[in-house]
């Protein structure tokens, strides 16, 4: 890190996107550089596979069983859509809401803002730890760093997330952020990082959830100050709502004398039925449960009862940009499943971490770019195969192919010096355009048969980007003759 | 009925045998074939990697070509998939909205191979004889866009001689994605592995599928592996015959000339 500012970050539609040199929704290569990595590890390989596939398989199982899945799937998407629409409207409803409760609701611009938000808040309690439940927004802006730059002790409750932060490592999911490791890795991890724990400590998925349990008990009873993120924020009451499977969560809600959750600002839901729709959609799509194990709500302070200081913080960090994009701004009805991660063939093989963004998979593939501008994370949009396994599954009907689609036109449109992709591909568009320069190219595509002498296939070393393919792939050589022509040859030009 | 055959820019250029198989079929079902001459491509690889703006003369030259039609057909699930989904979007976003009507109204007469035979001509059983071990892989835009869903299958096991396995993992990916396999060619080619683990596990002679893209893809890769295991698209199995059989057919589609 230098100590300069770093370069604001370009605006996406006149509208401030998430600053550079904060957070976590960039990586440091390209999407192609870093899949290359991580394609050769294994482990990866088989612990991705292995996760991935027991979870589509306990989605689908609780999916086929509701016989409304799809009238519920259009509900989520036409709220959401209806929501967005006048999101100022309900923003406002849920701060008058959580005002009159007791809560203080800050707005925050950006990463910055809300990390300095939150940070003065903490040091306000005169406390120097708090306890986090799990959440996304939190590890956007990258404030666990934030508040450790201040000098706090910060300690993730989530079991996955505690691995990770026990690891000194990053999420690579939205929903496991510790997907990428196998119970055997994690048993190292806490051998070696829980002071006092077990030496005896095996790869039992229940002794190492009684090694966490134990380890953060003490933290969860000594804890002045909790922060954490949101599933849903119920506008017309101003209730907040986060739903989990450890608990660890609901201890975090309940227990220290101060909370304060930072959302970002599309989390909303104008009324309490509109919870109906996504809290079925939400654990079905997600860990495949029919219901999840805790669900936490709550709207301001009651006196005497949980924490006796309720902040809000609303934060934008570009994703008023995404609502300015009419394609784009589908991908702001996420609510944070993962189920496309899971169905994603990419996302199985390079892992989390090839995104270089918290939000990885197709989802994150959209959202990224659009949080930051496209141009700052140009190679995303391009990790897909447009197999439209991610449209398929999402909860919401977010069209993530045709996101996908829409920002690398927004990058190739972007450019102001024309690449040499782009001049071949207006190139072959004149071509394509122009039946007779067309039959032209075609013969001469048929230079092929010089290359390959005789041969049923083309050279493995070719020029790129053609060795891009002739690497790993053989290439038929060019016919002789193209169908068109020996149709014509046959029938005529007639038919 | 006449029926304009859409060959697409990929078959016609790098394996014509597939469009040449569609003709034949269809003319042994007893239907006329048509060839417009000013076919080219439908534009969707220029649209899935950016160059949309571009596209839009691709389109035109498309609903030019193919103005007189009553009905057209190609041998794709992913084109006929990009002119149902994309060829008006793309139009419409240039401001050419005589275009995207245009596009539109080609797009309702415009039918994938499977598509056309099961639902439009109403057959299932095409005549065909292919006697090999065959494995069927349902490509992306078939499954999803289109929803081809049963019809190859319907029309494979119709097939004298054809022994259908089934394909584990078949709703996967194979990784070609168009320029997706050459700007992302190590994760590709990591799909393609294991799709053609799946292929190879069947004991298959022949992988098939509606689509030559995808099926370059596969058999580019198993020909690399010198598997044996061969790709032969559906077109070609089903415009396949007794009567045309030669010595040495191998796994050759027997198509009539």
């Amino acid at each position: 890190m230098t100590a300069t500012v770093p370069p604001k970050a370009p605006t996406f539609l006149g509208l401030p996107t998430a600053p550079r040199g904060v957070g976590h929704l960039r990586g440091d290569r390209s999407f192609p550089d870093a899949a290359r990595e991580a394609l050769r590890d294994g482990q990866l390989r088989a612990n991705l596979g292995h996760a991935t596939s027991t979870i589509r398989g306990k989605r689908g199982r609780v999916v086929a069983e509701l016989p409304d899945w799809a009238q519920l799937r259009e509900a989520g998407r036409a709220l959401k859509a209806a929501t967005m629409a006048r999101l100022d409207d309900h923003l406002e409803e849920l701060e008058r809401q959580v005002t009159a409760r007791g809560g203080v609701v800050h707005w925050a611009r950006d990463a910055v803002e809300a990390n300095e938000i939150v940070t003065r808040l903490v040091q306000a309690t005169g406390t120097t730890e708090v306890v986090k439940v799990k959440s996304m927004a939190t590890q956007e802006i990258g404030l666990n760093e934030a508040l450790e730059a201040a000098g706090l002790d910060v300690y993730e409750t989530d079991l996955a997330e505690l691995i990770v932060q026990l690891g000194e490592d990053k999420p690579s999911h939205i929903l496991v952020p510790a997907i990428h490791k196998n119970r055997a890795e994690i048993r190292e991890i806490f051998l070696r990082t829980i002071p006092g724990v077990d030496p005896g400590l095996t790869d039992d998925p229940r002794h190492l959830a009684m090694a966490a349990r134990q380890h953060l008990r003490e933290r969860f009873l000594r804890a002045r100050v909790a922060i954490s993120g949101a599933n849903f924020a119920v506008a017309e009451t101003g209730t907040l709502t986060v739903v989990e499977s450890e608990g660890n969560g609901r201890m975090c809600l309940t227990l220290p004398e101060t909370l304060i959750t930072v959302m970002g600002i599309e989390k909303i839901v104008p009324t309490w039925r509109d919870l109906e729709v996504f809290l079925q959609l939400l654990p079905r799509s997600s860990t495949g449960e029919r219901m999840n194990p805790y669900t936490s709500t709550w709207a301001g302070v009651t006196p005497g009862d949980g924490p006796q200081e309720f902040h809000l913080v609303l934060l934008d960090n570009g994703r008023t940009a995404v609502l300015a994009d009419e394609v784009g701004r589908e991908a702001l009805h996420c609510i944070r499943c993962s189920a496309c991660l899971n169905v994603c063939p990419v996302y199985e093989r390079a892992g989390g971490h090839a995104y270089g963004s918290v939000y990885p998979g197709p989802i994150g593939a959209v959202l990224s770019p659009m949080l930051t501008g496209v141009e700052d994370n140009a190679s995303l949009p391009y990790a897909s195969s447009l197999c439209g396994a991610c449209y398929e599954v999402c909860p919401v009907a977010i069209d993530i192919p045709s996101i996908l689609v829409h920002l690398r036109a927004e990058h190739v449109e972007a450019q102001e010096k024309p690449t040499a992709e782009a001049l071949a591909f207006r190139g072959l568009a004149k071509v394509m355009s122009n039946p007779r320069l067309w039959h032209l190219t075609q013969r001469a595509a048929k230079l092929g048969r010089l290359i390959s002498r005789g041969k049923p296939t083309l050279p493995n070393a070719m020029p790129p980007p053609i060795s891009g393919w002739t690497r790993s792939r053989d290439l038929p050589t060019p016919p002789k003759e193209t169908f068109v022509e020996s149709w014509v040859r046959e029938h005529g030009s007639g038919s | 009925m006449e029926v304009a055959l859409f060959a697409t820019c990929l078959v016609d250029t790098l394996t014509p045998s597939v469009a040449r198989a569609t003709a034949s079929l269809l003319q042994r079902l007893g239907h006329d074939v048509v060839v417009p001459r000013g076919q080219a491509c439908c534009g969707q690889m220029h649209v899935n990697t950016g160059y949309r703006r571009e596209a839009v003369s691709i389109v035109a030259n498309h609903v030019r070509a193919f103005s007189g039609a009553q009905a057209i057909v190609a041998p794709s699930g992913s084109c006929v998939a990009s002119i149902h989904h994309q060829q008006a979007a793309v139009a419409r976003r240039a401001g050419d909205e005589g275009l995207a009507q245009a596009a539109e109204e080609l797009a309702g007469r415009t039918y994938e191979l499977s598509q056309f035979l099961v639902d439009v001509l109403g057959v299932t059983d095409v005549g065909a004889y292919y006697p090999h071990r065959v494995t069927y892989h349902p490509t992306c835009h078939s499954l999803r866009l289109l929803g081809v869903g049963e019809r190859p299958y319907q029309l494979l096991r119709a097939v004298r001689g054809l022994e259908l396995v089934e394909l584990p993992g078949a709703d996967q990916c194979c990784g070609f994605g168009g320029t997706f396999a050459v700007k992302n060619a190590d994760t590709s080619t990591a799909m393609l592995t294991d799709k053609m683990a799946n292929v190879l596990s069947t004991h298959a002679e022949v992988c098939t599928a509606g689509d030559a893209s995808c099926l370059l893809h596969i058999g580019g890769g198993l020909s690399r592996l010198r598997s044996g295991t061969r790709t032969v698209h559906l077109a070609e199995i089903l415009a396949s015959t007794e009567d045309a059989v030669t010595p040495h057919q191998h796994t050759d589609p027997a198509i009539p000339a």
